[in-house]
């Protein structure tokens, strides 16, 4: 089923330097599994190509069943040097639970 | 047997946040210790200076205002406070404190942390060798060299033990870690020592946790319209024992939730590399605990990881990177967004007409798309846009003149042009950060006691 990523997850973003990173919470073990196979840097690159315009890396937190994404140089500079209003990339958690997925029915 | 617990409470997790959360922590929290960040990485050069202006500033105003109203409760409830508040001039927060105290008739013990502070020592270290190039950029530091305005390395927590150990009530820091400031106490309740890895990233991750105050307890929660009494929220508070396992909770009788994922999404706060968290004292393998929801706003992780610290501090220097200013006007509809577009376009163009080209330039539609760009296409329809732009350069006169251009436009560009007030937007310094590393071998701190007379 077609769904957004906040119906099976949370999101939370902050700012790393000229990036920001976006840590994603699922729901339990077996979304998780699911998303690790499936959430890859390629797909989040295509979402935040708008904001994102360096590297996309990711990494596994199996203990939590979290993915956290680094969204290269999404920040206009970062710090105090940008001149864009989400200076901190404080939303971008809340982007990336607007992502589109086809989920299995039977994990929703 | 029962082991010992230390309850440790955060009251504040930025300069700016709340003023009533540290009072609420002191009169209902039941803690041993309230820690109360108030740096960010821009807070060093403004303190830098204030004190190069007055000898006796320097330091977070609002902490020795936060003493003076809640010192009855500190000393009646027997809580000893953890801080970075000292800035770059800790001695000189403590000697306000030291007044407050006499004035309320209190005896005081405070414990001074100095060392980070090396922005006068800079061409010292590099004559030792020390290159600061930039962590992240790879960049010489001679591009930036004459223009730095504060210099502040992380020092690590086994200072504020000390302190503790000394008898401070009040331990007054500069630049330690943002988690160091629940480590430090938990190091001295414990007795912990530098081979207690996996304790030292467990009190690590304690901090991280509760660093950004409500943050951990329903604050900036995906799931908001959950969190109960939203208005009330209560503040965060760990209660740890001798192995480093912990629990987060909050205050009773308060707002908020910590559960599960108040807590998990602020682990995910800010991460990097989740397997290689390095602080001064420890690397953090955020990946190894084990978290269990025990309801009732209470969450157990035990089981942390670490491994050995690194050979180097991180060291924040700021650096002055010319000026930069932004200004906002508010465009109805009918074709909001049709006039917010053309309204940028003639700004910039007679910007251009009056030879005022910028290093940086930003268009923005705030209610458009100004956070999520194409992510989702709203921009049909829209029946007012808030058009934000915002311009950057060495040049001041430059970034004033771009101020001067926004007013206009009510009057000879598009109709419906509203929400200009608060006066022409002016240039303001740019903080620019510098990261860079130092080994730790070079930085010295020490521990000083400052009391009462009567202490």
């Amino acid at each position: 089923m077609l769904i957004e990523l906040k119906q099976i997850a949370n999101a939370r973003s902050g700012d790393k330097g000229p990036s920001s990173n976006v840590g994603i919470l699922f729901k339990n073990k077996e979304i998780y599994q699911w998303a690790k196979r499936n959430i890859t840097v390629e797909l989040i690159k295509n979402h935040f190509k708008s904001i994102a315009k360096g590297e996309i890396i990711r990494y596994e937190l199996d203990n939590i069943f979290a993915l956290n994404f680094i969204l290269g140089d999404s920040l206009g500079g970062g710090g105090s040097e940008t001149l864009i209003n989400d200076a901190q990339g404080k939303t971008h958690g809340q982007a990336m639970l607007l992502l589109k997925l086809d989920v299995p029915n039977h994990l929703i | 047997m029962i082991s010992k617990i230390t309850r440790i409470g955060n009251g504040q997790g930025f300069w700016g946040d709340s003023i009533d959360a540290p009072i609420q922590l002191l009169k209902n929290g039941n803690i041993d210790y309230l820690t109360l960040d108030y740096l960010a990485e821009v807070t060093m050069s403004i303190m830098q200076r204030q004190k190069l202006k007055n000898p006796d500033a320097g330091y977070a105003k609002d902490f020795v205002e936060m003493i003076e109203s809640s010192l009855n409760i500190i000393k009646e409830n027997s809580v000893k406070i953890i801080s970075n508040a000292g800035g770059v001039n800790p001695k000189s927060c403590s000697e306000k404190l030291v007044q407050v105290a006499n004035k309320l008739g209190h005896k005081l013990k405070i414990g001074i942390i100095e060392g980070d502070d090396i922005f006068d020592k800079i061409d010292q270290f590099i004559s030792q060798g020390v290159t600061f190039e930039n962590l992240e950029t790879g960049e010489s530091f001679d591009r930036i060299r004459e223009k730095v305005t504060s210099a502040n390395v992380y020092i690590n927590s086994f200072p504020i033990a000390e302190a503790l150990e000394l008898g401070a009530e009040i331990v007054l820091a500069g630049r330690v870690s943002d988690p160091g400031l629940v480590l430090g106490p938990t190091i001295y309740e414990f007795g912990w020592v530098k081979e207690n890895i996996n304790r030292l990233a467990s009190g690590t991750l304690a901090g991280h946790v509760l660093e950004c105050g409500a943050q951990c307890t329903g604050g900036n929660y995906s799931k908001w319209w959950k969190v109960p009494d939203l208005a009330n929220i209560g503040y965060p508070i760990v209660e740890i024992n001798s192995t480093g396992d912990f629990i987060i909770t909050k205050q009773d009788q308060s707002g908020g939730l910590v559960n599960r994922e108040t807590v998990c999404e602020q682990i995910l706060y800010e991460m990097g590399n989740p397997q290689k968290y390095i602080s001064p004292d420890v690397c953090v393998d955020f990946t190894s605990f084990e978290l269990e929801d025990l309801g009732h706003n209470r969450v157990h992780i035990s089981n942390v990881k670490g491994f050995k610290e690194t050979d180097t501090y991180k060291v924040a220097i700021s650096y002055f990177a010319g000026y930069k200013a932004s200004g906002q006007l508010t465009i109805s509809g009918p074709d909001a967004m049709e006039k917010a577009k053309k309204t940028a376009e003639i700004i910039w163009e007679r910007l251009k007409n009056a030879n005022c080209v910028y290093e940086d330039t930003q268009t923005e539609f705030l209610g458009v798309n100004s956070c999520h760009k194409d992510i989702v296409d709203i921009s049909k329809n829209i029946n007012e846009v808030v058009l934000r732009l915002g311009v950057k350069d060495k040049n001041k006169e430059k970034v004033n003149r771009f101020g001067k251009e926004l007013a206009p436009v009510i009057t000879n560009g598009p109709p419906g042009i509203t929400g200009f007030s608060g006066g022409r937007p002016k240039a303001q310094p740019i903080v620019a950060y510098w990261p860079t590393l130092i080994p730790k071998n070079l930085i010295k701190t020490t521990v000083s006691i400052i009391k009462t007379e009567k202490g």
